[in-house]
């Protein structure tokens, strides 16, 4: 049950996405109104401590946080599955350890693999 | 404990006396959207003044004072003056991406914070998988930070939103596995039952041991995931100027600024609704008279003094540890706290399959 009863959690949380983004368009607008505007062909060249950007800054960029995403991946997953389990462990009691154990083991070889083949080193 | 339900269904009942069903449910999503805004704002000029004077105070000074008595009006006056900076957009960044970036960083945090129950019926969003939907929510405003260091422009900034998304994304499984043992231990996914579920004691208590064990994994994860503390280093000042929002001026600053002390907050809300019992005040099994005279503190000030204090405990973390490299970062998640975090669910797991908690 939600606060006003009558009212589903969808619609509340859909309200709650749009006063987030009234929040940004609000303020936007009021700092457009209010704040002061001046135009220079210097102030549009990004910051970086005064350096000029040399060549695309939107470029393909280091590999190393590519494994860890996947990893990542993998991972998310299975907390997605452990949810659901450790909602009724309490019910279910000793026999959910054995079903549990199966599908943890299976993943922590799986974290080993990673681990031995150098995945988790940052080069 | 006062309940609320009875001040929204007499307001429903009196909305429903002279208009029809969709019209109340209208006003009533739009006062429930102006509640969330006002408690939004107020709750960030709190954080911001909290942090100043917490960060003067660990640093022997006495932070912001001319402004107001104790520089309490400070805030109001940083939040004017952030309100009329120009809001500049630098010469090729991608416009729509940049523009995009605030509102799904303070969308997310906005919608989580509707989440968190302040007092008994007092909560607006209550899902059946309410902590599955807070981090599915949380996963979203990681998309903001990558796409504001991308959009920029800037290679500073795409370095600070890589880091800030391989750190978030790594640390938000230590911080589901945490929140899975206490899942595990009160047998379901509501916030509100986990609270009620805090009647007798609250689950630090209960659970002890493992319980213990997942706060203090819990803490650092939640650190991590709101990119404060040692592990600030999205933002390195010395390497990255800024980070992923170098490039942003104006209110458009303000924004991540905002989502990252109200994601401070969301964090230490959910840390005291899932460990300290959240609005439900101390109660000790046996001692009658001290749960009666508890009873009296009303809830959303329980969950507000135990919130403030795990903020307290996050930022005394920035002024106490120096900042860590992103190679010790990556590894300390991976090979000890989300180790150490799985263990910990399984030893949650025989605690309450054999009945040895509380």
């Amino acid at each position: 049950m939600n606060l006003l009863l009558e009212i589903s959690n969808g619609a509340l949380a859909i309200t709650a996405a749009i006063t987030g983004v009234f929040l940004v368009f609000a303020a936007l607008l009021i700092a457009r109104l209010i704040s002061p505007r001046s135009f220079s062909v210097k102030k549009s060249e990004p910051y970086e401590c005064g350096i000029p950007t040399r060549g695309q800054s939107m470029i393909q960029f280091k590999a190393g946080y590519y494994i860890f995403a996947i990893l990542f991946l993998i991972f998310d997953v299975e907390t997605v599955f452990l949810y659901p389990w450790a909602v009724v462990t309490r019910s279910m009691g000793p026999q959910s350890l054995a079903v549990i154990g199966v599908f943890l083991f299976i993943l922590v070889l799986g974290l080993a693999y990673a681990w031995r083949k150098g995945a988790l080193k940052w080069s | 404990m006062f309940d609320f339900d009875i001040v929204t269904s007499w307001f429903n009942g009196l909305l429903t006396g002279f208009m029809p069903q969709w019209a109340a449910t209208l006003i009533e999503c739009v006062v429930i959207g102006v509640i969330v805004l006002l408690v939004y704002a107020l709750l960030a000029l709190f954080y911001i003044l909290y942090e100043r004077k917490l960060c003067a105070w660990f640093q022997c000074r006495l932070g912001p004072m001319r402004v107001g008595r104790w520089g309490v009006l400070q805030v109001f006056a940083d939040m004017f003056k952030i309100l009329i900076k120009e809001l500049i957009c630098l010469k090729g960044t991608d416009k729509f991406l940049f523009k995009l970036a605030p509102y799904i960083v303070i969308t997310s945090s906005v919608t989580m914070l509707a989440c968190l129950p302040w007092g008994k019926g007092l909560q607006i969003i209550d899902y059946n998988i309410g902590i599955f939907f807070i981090l599915a929510v949380s996963s979203v405003g990681i998309l903001g930070i990558l796409l504001a260091g991308w959009s920029s422009n800037n290679k500073y900034t795409l370095i600070g939103a890589m880091r800030s998304g391989a750190q978030m994304v790594s640390y938000e499984l230590s911080l589901g596995l945490a929140m899975i043992t206490i899942v595990c231990l009160a047998g379901t996914m509501n916030i509100t039952e986990i609270v009620a579920e805090q009647d007798k004691a609250w689950f630090l208590f209960r659970g002890h041991i493992p319980a213990i064990i997942a706060f203090v994994i819990y803490l650092i994860a939640a650190t991590a995931e709101t990119n404060r503390g040692p592990f600030d280093l999205p933002e390195a000042e010395h390497e990255l100027t800024a980070g992923y929002h170098t490039e942003y001026s104006g209110i458009h600053f303000g924004f991540f600024y905002l989502a990252e002390y109200l994601n401070l907050f969301i964090v230490s809300g959910i840390a005291s609704l899932m460990f300290l019992g959240g609005w439900m005040p101390l109660h000790i099994p046996g001692l009658d008279g001290f749960n009666n005279v508890m009873n009296f503190i009303p809830g959303p000030v329980w969950f507000l003094a135990k919130a403030f204090f795990i903020s307290y405990v996050i930022i005394w973390f920035k002024w106490t540890f120096p900042r860590i490299r992103i190679d010790q970062m990556l590894s300390f998640e991976w090979k000890y706290l989300m180790p150490i975090a799985l263990a910990n669910l399984v030893l949650m797991a025989c605690f309450v399959a054999f009945g040895w908690h509380f």
